[in-house]
């Protein structure tokens, strides 16, 4: 039961500032380069997505204190988890599909996962070459 | 300018809010999937991200112009950015399936790929449509 308590404080601080960071960089980047196309939403998705990778890296090398369990639920679980997004992804697929865009919300599908799965890898391989180094 | 900024401030303050309840409620989602299904397939993450797409198609449509449900822009950033965004995760998705390719499991990450990306946005869909209904009842 202690675990739940604990486990909860360190996602939902995670969370907070997780969400918060989603919001100013989309509304930033929506601001800089239009709306037509959800960049905002590409912008946070796949710097998340490259960010985990590192932190996935370091958190199996057991030497640094993301492989804890607080430092994983609060970064990975509740910040990275939060500052990434598939409801706003799938909300923009569907309203471009709506408007008839269907060649943009084809390409926000692929786009999304051709960028967001090798910034994973390469977080991942820039982690390991962190812990090598370190 | 000072109504602007308590605005603004309110704005973050509401997805802060829907992003801890979003956020703590993927993390039992996750827990209690992992209990019971076990860690072969990351099948707490395609809920979550399912039901939240479904949840934020449903939403958006109540709320929309058209809908039955009158949302002032903080309660939508609370629902839709915090609760919804918060609930969902691409960086978790996109973690877990390359994990699963480096583990040299290319079919399942493969078939985690396809089927994500078809039932998120089916749900979506889903969402909107059962919500478009609603908003034409009785009006």
């Amino acid at each position: 039961m202690q675990d739940v308590v604990h486990g909860f404080a360190w996602v939902a601080l995670g969370s907070a500032f997780g969400g918060m960071a989603r919001y100013w960089v989309s509304g930033m980047v929506g601001r800089r380069f239009g709306e037509t196309f959800p960049w905002g939403t590409m912008v946070v998705n796949v710097s998340g997505a490259f960010v985990i990778g590192i932190v996935a890296a370091l958190a199996s090398s057991n030497l640094s204190w993301v492989s804890e369990l607080p430092g994983w639920r609060l970064i990975v679980v509740g910040f990275l988890g939060c500052y990434t997004t598939v409801s706003s992804f799938s909300l923009q697929t569907l309203a471009l599909a709506r408007d008839g865009d269907l060649r943009r919300a084809a390409g926000n599908v692929a786009l999304s996962l051709c960028l967001c799965l090798p910034a994973a890898a390469l977080g991942l391989a820039a982690g390991a070459t962190l812990v090598r180094v370190g | 300018m000072v109504h602007a900024r308590y605005a603004t401030a309110m704005l973050y303050a509401a997805v802060a809010a829907g992003s801890v309840i979003g956020g703590t409620a993927r993390w039992l989602v996750g827990e209690w999937m992992h209990h019971w299904a076990g860690a072969g397939f990351p099948w707490g993450t395609l809920f979550v991200n399912v039901t939240g797409s479904f949840l934020i198609g449903c939403y958006a449509a109540l709320a929309g112009p058209d809908g039955r449900l009158l949302a002032s822009p903080r309660q939508r950033q609370f629902v839709m950015t915090g609760i919804c965004g918060g609930y969902t995760t691409f960086s978790v998705f996109s973690l877990e399936t390359v994990l699963l390719i480096e583990a040299g499991r290319v079919a399942v990450a493969g078939t985690v790929i396809g089927v994500s990306v078809l039932l998120w946005l089916a749900a979506v869909w889903l969402g909107w449509t059962l919500a478009t209904r609603i908003n034409r009842l009785r009006r």
